[in-house]
């Protein structure tokens, strides 16, 4: 299907011209119009976050590990937020922390979803011992909490931010390959499955064309709660001194550095609240991206009621 | 034979062969390290003839199927009370010889082992009969007032990360009113009331964070059975309320209450090891993150093993009450 309506008959022509009668911006309205209030504030707190991620050097007003002489400033002046205990500027450091953990979460994410999601839609049009295989692996790697394989698999191999992003994508594929089987099961019944297949399409080519299409809204959702485990995840093995290593600046690995400060609460109430930014700033974009992710649950669903 | 036995005994099977294999995948963990063991634990400077016997005293010289069974026997062998080990943990052997003041990994891990089912068994305690009330009464009241804040609340609760609810915890408890103490470094023998004292905030913590999933879930599936056909049958029937919860809606509501708290006590397992480092609480969950960082690997595994049987355990304790009092299953037709 090169060039739709050139040669006969294409349907993914004659659906974009009934798709073309509203533009893209006419849609994206229509569905922000009817927008619940949370669904909103979750959308803004996602954007914004992502413009500081993106933005981050030209945002912060010192650089991500530049060291000035004054450890644990006090907050105000010079630096808003004070500094962390060698004298780094905190305000610089949680602006360069949305690029650094949001972008090694969504690359994590985008990692599991490539491996498990396309084994699971293989898998479920191959049925066969392929199949079984991989359903039954599965089967036990899930059977060990995902925090404590994380743990062995960091001890053996050292903590880097490239063997975590590795180790917790495969350990999440097998999530993603759960519900990406299960979805796609219902889907290569169809005629038009089998269709391709008599036509001699190639395993790729139905699951990309025929298959991804159609479980796309479910796929959409679960990679919105993924990503909040994985961010979640990956922040908690920060906190615990195993995921991103530093100078690298980290939300996780800052609460871990100024924990101490939260002891000063009844002499120096800005001083206790240092650890909590980063802290917060996790659970803020944890809580707007369910947000969002509820929303669009319960719109691609047709739910009304919220469970 | 009964179906229910049959059942129950194929699950038990399988939770077996889960556990079998799941111990193996742990074991041979160690096989995957890249380089030589000996050698990155000696240190470079190591002579040959050090890493050949460190190999050697480890057992790394054996095949690895004899490795497998002597590691699993010294597990087995330690469950039943005997003396057993797991091997020596890696700290305390000096890259330039030295005496030996390794420690067996079941001395680490044993005591800190009872710290732990005290926090986690805390915990439950408080967070199983709270969250079941919350979202049985959630489900009754749906669309009140009252379910749209708990619900609201607890979704909140349930995207905060542990060590942000614990900091919090920590802030407004111990830092401004000075109630319980930050730290909870259990002395070997404190009294049982100075253990709950000191394990408050860690326990409040872990009770915050699984309530909320416990609550959700537990409303969600009783929305659904008072949502079937029979239920509303008994309602149409003039049948009160009491008995339609009681006698017809608990029976098979059963089931998906105790998946609902066995799950969240398998998450407790993985929340303990964050919230145990936050308030420095001697736990295997604190071990463990110490042994990984040095990549103490025997200590890594016998906590990682402990960690899963857990986890497996749970499960399959879960599935088969859920099987024994599935009503279907006990009277079949």
């Amino acid at each position: 299907m090169s060039k739709a309506g050139e040669q006969g008959y294409s349907a993914a022509g004659e659906v974009g011209q009934i798709k073309a009668r509203r533009t893209l911006k006419e849609n994206i309205w229509r569905g922000l119009k009817t927008a619940p209030p949370t669904a909103i504030f979750g959308m803004a707190v996602v954007a914004i976050y992502i413009f500081f991620a993106i933005f981050a050097p030209l945002l912060a007003p010192h650089g991500e590990s530049e060291i000035f002489p004054m450890s644990y400033a006090p907050w105000g002046g010079e630096f808003v937020f004070g500094t962390d205990q060698l004298g780094r500027d905190i305000l610089s450091r949680l602006i360069y922390g949305a690029q650094n953990t949001i972008g090694i979460a969504f690359a994590t994410t985008l990692l599991a979803f490539a491996i498990g999601g396309s084994l699971g839609i293989a898998a479920a049009i191959n049925r066969g011992w392929v199949d079984t295989l991989l359903s039954r692996s599965v089967d036990v790697l899930m059977a060990i909490p995902s925090l404590i394989f994380a743990l062995i698999l960091l001890s053996m191999f050292g903590a880097s931010a490239l063997n975590l992003i590795i180790i917790i994508a495969v350990l999440d594929s097998t999530r993603v390959f759960r519900i990406s089987r299960a979805v796609s099961l219902n889907v290569v019944v169809m005629d038009y499955v089998e269709a391709a297949k008599l036509r001699g399409e190639g395993l790729g080519w139905i699951m990309r064309r025929e298959i991804l299409p159609n479980i796309m809204p479910p796929l959409v959702a679960e990679f919105g709660l993924r990503f909040c485990f994985v961010f979640l995840t990956i922040a908690s093995l920060s906190f615990l001194g195993l995921g991103i290593q530093p100078p690298t600046a980290d939300w996780g690995s800052m609460v871990r550095e100024t924990a101490g400060l939260i002891q000063f609460a009844e002499y120096d109430i800005t001083a206790a609240l240092t650890p909590m930014l980063p802290a917060a700033a996790i659970a803020l974009l944890t809580v707007a991206v369910n947000f969002v992710v509820d929303w669009f649950l319960h719109k691609s669903s047709g739910l009304k009621e919220g469970h | 034979m009964h179906p229910v036995i049959r059942t129950v005994l194929q699950r038990l099977g399988l939770g077996l062969v889960t556990l079998f294999v799941v111990s193996l995948i742990i074991f041979s963990s160690i096989e995957f390290l890249p380089g030589d063991f000996g050698q990155a634990i000696l240190g470079q400077s190591a002579l040959p003839e050090t890493v050949a016997a460190f190999r050697a005293e480890l057992g790394l010289d054996l095949p690895m199927h004899e490795r497998y069974f002597d590691w699993l026997g010294g597990i087995t062998r330690w469950s039943n009370n005997c003396a057993g080990d797991m091997g020596n943990s890696f700290s305390g052997r000096g890259s330039s010889g030295g005496a030996d003041r390794s420690r067996p990994v079941i001395d680490l891990i044993a005591p800190r082992l009872a710290n732990t089912l005290f926090l986690a068994s805390m915990a439950a305690i408080i967070a199983v009969p709270l969250s079941l009330f919350l979202g049985i009464t959630a489900a009754l009241y749906r669309n009140s007032i009252y379910d749209r804040t708990v619900n609201a609340l607890t979704l909140t609760t349930i995207s905060f990360p542990e060590f942000f609810v614990a900091y919090l915890l920590i802030l407004i408890l111990s830092s401004f009113t000075k109630l319980f103490p930050s730290l909870a470094n259990i002395s070997p023998d404190a009294t049982f009331w100075e253990r709950v004292y000191l394990s408050a905030l860690p326990a409040l913590t872990l009770t915050l964070v699984i309530v909320a999933h416990m609550m959700r879930m537990t409303r969600a599936a009783i929305i659904n059975l008072m949502a079937s056909p029979y239920i509303e049958m008994a309602n149409l029937k003039g049948v009160s309320k009491a008995q339609v919860i009681l006698q017809h809606a608990l029976p098979n509501a059963w089931a998906p209450i105790v998946n609902v708290i066995a799950f969240n006590l398998a998450y407790l397992v993985v929340g303990v090891v964050v919230v145990e480092v936050v308030f420095v609480y001697p736990g295997v969950g604190q071990l463990m993150v110490d042994a990984v960082t040095t990549r103490d690997v025997p200590v890594v595994q016998g906590c990682a093993m402990i960690f899963a049987a857990t986890y497996i355990l749970l499960n399959l304790f879960a599935d088969i009450i859920s099987i024994i009092t599935n009503p279907r299953l006990l009277h079949p037709r």
